[in-house]
Formats: C-alpha cells, sequence, structure tokens
C-alpha cells in the first residue's frame, strides 16, 4: 500500500524519502566506516596472542610440555597504538616472513631483513608529496648514518607498529613535542639501548643541555630536532641530523622574528608572518610564547610614538626653562 | 638667599635607591634586548640577557620587598599618604611644571621634614612602586616558573598574556625612569637635586617657604 500524506498518491517523491535516499545514506556511512576503522585479519590476530603480552607460551616439540616464556619489550604490540597507526591496516606478514605463522618460529626468521621506507615508497606517485627520496638523502647525510652505517635505519626512530603521521594536525603541540622527542630519548635517555648502538658513554642530556635557561620548558615545548637537525625546505620534516657541535646553540636562532621555528615545529602552519593582531609569527602563539620571536608589531609602535613624545616633551620642558634662566639672568 | 641644610636621605636609603636605579636599568636594558633581539645586531647576547634579568629580578624583589616593610612599619610611609585636597593641590603643582616654573615662581610644594613629595612625584611614586612594580615582579616571577601559569585565559595563552602584561609594564617603568631623570634637574638648581641623592642633605630655602605664603595671602585677597 502506497501512504500519501495529503491523501493523494505521491510516486516518485515516496520512493525518493523512504527508498533511495535510505539506502544511500546506509552506503555512504557504511563506505566511510570502512576507510577509518582497520580491523585485524584471524592472522594477525593469532600472532598478537603472544606479541600483545608479557608472556607467551608455546609446546616444546621435544618433550610435549607447555613452556612459558618472558615476551621480550621490543617485540610486544600494543594492538590499540598498532590499529590507529599509519600501518595499522597491514596485516602482520605483509611486511614479515610468512615463516611466522609457524610456532615456535623456526630459526629463518631470526635473519629477517626489514622492509625500509623506500621499500614501499619509493618512486611512489600516490606519497609523492612526502618525497621519500630527499628523505633518504638528507638521513644518508646524518650523524647517525654516517656513524652507524647499516646498524641505524628507518625503524631505528620510527617504530613501525605505533608511528603516527600527525605532525601536521595543529593544536596539543605538547604532545607532538613529547611523541618526537620520545623517539630520541629511546636512544639518548637510555642506557642500555644506547649501549646496543655504540661504544660510548651516554652523555647526561641534563648537563649538555644545562645553557638553556627554563631547561625543562624547552624540552617540553621544543623538538630535538629542532635544533639538531638541518632544515630541508622540500620535506616536512628535517632528517640531516646533526652532530652536536654543528646544532643550535644561539638562542636568537628561535628567540628573533626570523625564528627558525617557523620553518621547523611551525612549518605547516607558517603561512603567516604577522597575524591580525599584529604579532610576529602569531601562530607559535596558538600553543606557546616565545620571546623575541612574538613581539607584536602594534605595541612596536605605539611604544617607539610614545618613547619619541616623551623625549620631544623634556626637551620641550628644558628648552623652555633654559630660555626664562638665561632671560632673568640678563643674557 | 637664607637656606638649611636637612638630613633627608639617609645612608641606607640612597644606597637603596641607587641599587634600585642600577638594577632598574640593567632590567630595561637586558628586556629590551630580548623583546627586541636580532642576531645580526644583539644588543646583549641573549643567554647573557637572560642571566642578568633574572639575577637583577631576583634582586630587585628582595629590595622591593625590603622597602615595602619599611614603607609599612616606619613613619617613611607617610610621605606616601596622599592626603585630603589631594587633587587640588595635584592641580597647583601640574600648574607649576606647565607654567609656574618657566615664569620664575617658588616651588608650591618645597621639600621640608614633613613633605619629601610633591603630589606629582607622592601619585607617580605610588603608581610606579605600588601598582607598575608589583605588576612586574609578580609576572616576572612567573615567566621564570612558567609551569605556574594558567594555560588558556578565554582561549589566549596564559603565558602571551603573562609576557604582554611584563612587557607593558616594563615599558612604562623605563618611561618613567626617563622623566625621572628629567625630574632631577628640577630642584632649587639644576644640580641641587642630584647632589640631595648623594651626599643626603637637602637645601631648603626659606625664601620659597615666604614666597608660598605670600602668594596664597595674595590670592585669598584677591
Amino acid at each position: 500500500m502506497i501512504f500519501d500524506f495529503a491523501g493523494k498518491k505521491t510516486g516518485i517523491k515516496y520512493y525518493l524519502i523512504f527508498g533511495i535516499l535510505p539506502l544511500l545514506f546506509a552506503a555512504f556511512f557504511s563506505v566511510s566506516a570502512d576507510k577509518t576503522e582497520n580491523q585485524f585479519d584471524d592472522e594477525s590476530l593469532k600472532c598478537l596472542g603472544c606479541h600483545s603480552s608479557p608472556r607467551y607460551e608455546f609446546k616444546d616439540t621435544v618433550t610435549g610440555d607447555v613452556v612459558v616464556r618472558k615476551m621480550h619489550s621490543e617485540l610486544q604490540i600494543d594492538p590499540v597504538e598498532y590499529i590507529n597507526a599509519t600501518h595499522g591496516a597491514f596485516k602482520c606478514t605483509d611486511c614479515h616472513s610468512p615463516d611466522f605463522n609457524i610456532h615456535p618460529h623456526p630459526a629463518s626468521t631470526r635473519f629477517e631483513i626489514n622492509y625500509n621506507c623506500l621499500d614501499c615508497h619509493g618512486g611512489d606517485d600516490m606519497y609523492a608529496s612526502f618525497n621519500f627520496e630527499t628523505i633518504e638523502e638528507e638521513f644518508l647525510k646524518s650523524t647517525h648514518a654516517s656513524h652507524m652505517g647499516e646498524g641505524f635505519s628507518c625503524w631505528s626512530c620510527h617504530n613501525p607498529h605505533i608511528y603516527k603521521l600527525s605532525d601536521k594536525e595543529i593544536g596539543q603541540l605538547t604532545n607532538r613535542v613529547a611523541r618526537n622527542n620520545a623517539a630520541c630519548l629511546t636512544c639518548h635517555g637510555d642506557v642500555n639501548n644506547y649501549a646496543v648502538l655504540i661504544e660510548k658513554e651516554l652523555p647526561d642530556l641534563l648537563i649538555s643541555h644545562d645553557f638553556l635557561p627554563n631547561q625543562s620548558l624547552h624540552f617540553r615545548k621544543v623538538r630535538c630536532l629542532d635544533c639538531h637537525a638541518a632544515n630541508n625546505d622540500s620535506i616536512l620534516v628535517a632528517h640531516h641530523l646533526l652532530p652536536a657541535e654543528q646544532s643550535v646553540r644561539k638562542c636568537v636562532e628561535c628567540h628573533s622574528t626570523n625564528s627558525i621555528l617557523m620553518a621547523s615545529l611551525y612549518k605547516h602552519q607558517a603561512y603567516e608572518r604577522r597575524n591580525k593582531l599584529g604579532f610576529y609569527n602569531g601562530v607559535i602563539m596558538n600553543e606557546a610564547y616565545v620571546i623575541g620571536a612574538n613581539r607584536n608589531y602594534y605595541l612596536n609602535v605605539a611604544s617607539i610614538v610614545i618613547f619619541i613624545m616623551v623625549i620631544i616633551g623634556i626637551a620641550i620642558h628644558a628648552t623652555l626653562r633654559y630660555i626664562h634662566r638665561r632671560n632673568n639672568n640678563g643674557y | 638667599m637664607a637656606t638649611k641644610k636637612i638630613y633627608l636621605y639617609p645612608l641606607w636609603l640612597r644606597i637603596w635607591h641607587h641599587m634600585n636605579a642600577i638594577l632598574m636599568l640593567s632590567l630595561i636594558l637586558t628586556g629590551i634586548s630580548m623583546q627586541y633581539s636580532n642576531p645580526d645586531y644583539p644588543l646583549i647576547r641573549f643567554d647573557i640577557a637572560v642571566s642578568i634579568h633574572n639575577i637583577s629580578g631576583v634582586l630587585l624583589t628582595l629590595s622591593y620587598i625590603y622597602f615595602f616593610v619599611i614603607i609599612l612599619f616606619t613613619s617613611i610611609g607617610r610621605y606616601y599618604v596622599m592626603g585630603q585636597g589631594f587633587f587640588k593641590s595635584f592641580l597647583i603643582q601640574a600648574r607649576y611644571y606647565i607654567l609656574g616654573i618657566f615664569r620664575g615662581e617658588p616651588h608650591p610644594f618645597p621639600v621640608n621634614e614633613q613633605r619629601k613629595f610633591n603630589p606629582i612625584q607622592q601619585i607617580s611614586y605610588n603608581i610606579v612602586q605600588h601598582a607598575i612594580t608589583p605588576i612586574t615582579l609578580i609576572t616576572g616571577w612567573a615567566m621564570l616558573y612558567p609551569e605556574t601559569i594558567v594555560l588558556n585565559v578565554f582561549g589566549y595563552s596564559g603565558i602571551m598574556l603573562t609576557s604582554l602584561l611584563h612587557v607593558i609594564a616594563g615599558f612604562s617603568i623605563s618611561v618613567f625612569l626617563l622623566i625621572h631623570l628629567y625630574f632631577i634637574t628640577v630642584g632649587h638648581t639644576v644640580a641641587s637635586n642630584l647632589k640631595s641623592m648623594i651626599t643626603g642633605y637637602h637645601e631648603i630655602h626659606v625664601d620659597d617657604e615666604e614666597d608660598i605664603k605670600t602668594n596664597s595671602d595674595k590670592k585669598t585677597k584677591h
């Protein structure tokens, strides 16, 4: 039966309202839901059965006993972090050898060679804007590549299981800085991890950065690489890590209107030099305040005008007093 | 002209005043250097400016608290009290600075044991000492420990607002300092005020007091 609001047959309108449009809505939402939410496949869930836990069990093939072992922290994967990470849509064996499906894992898996960014993204038009080739070039010039060679790869800093492309997002600067710096501190703030990479005593960061006033504020508000990497305009984040002696040490490189932070930490939002309220590098002020970089144009002008007016006032007053004194003394 | 000398500025007061002057100057210079920092034309190297600014700020706070306690608990506080009829006295003093001073009129409120400041000095010292300086000190300490600052005030960064307040208050002090320095020369002679702040003795000109009496008598007759 066709329901008619006005007692008349509505035909096409009726089918449009109650039939086609809801179907289109349902189709749209189901597609968008598929796009945003990654889901684990059965194979990966099996992997996570052990790798999401601090301990795992396996059956000894000789004795038949069930053995419980500690899962090394580096091999533990947080399923929530992974599913929300940039590569969270992949199943484990997209990047790892299918031999990992065998339990216990065979010895061959120990010698697996990991993919690097360029193995997938090299020459890829879809990701051309990221300039992965330039990132690679810049990385090869870095102190990490030159000192550690093969022992240091993309994954040394970017944990593929939690890596999230979020530097473009405005807001939550402190979180973004903390996430970035955490990658550096994995080695530079951990004696054991540092010792794995290089036979050298780990420098105490608090001592080597003792020249910074308000040290903790600098650590919370600025990324390590803002001072320790050379900027390259064609990539979003600098990858040419510099040796300590070549890093930024002059305060005015950030604390001035030509602040280098606008070419690094605030690169994505640095479309304006002076905002509507007249602040230089106004975008910084959404989340921080940098003395010398965030001066205000209008206040500058007002202060100079007031100063000049005061000096002129004083000069006129002094001149008039001088003339009076001269006249009184009969010059 | 009959003069008598009174010991108006004891040694401790002069030391406090001159130390304040040095600290304020160092704060203003280092503050300007940081606010207008430029890699090509550094007034004072940024890190050095920061250290000097912080140390001077801490010392100025101690000096401020010291003098604030003295004002509260000793008779010196009376010089800062703006009594009844202040507004009228203020206008008389303002008229003197705008006109009378060029006509050779005597100071309407000359310095004596009971009155160290004229009404304009009173109000400007009160504003600078009891409003602007505390603002710079409080905002300065807040920026020394920025974690104590409220992150967001009506959508604006708390640090930015604190810093703006600090810079505006600091600028006001520098304007005061400029006028204050000029007013050194507005004594009985160009150098007499400066001399007083060095020796501690202020020369009182008896004629001044008599002139004022005569002037006020004339005004009442008219």
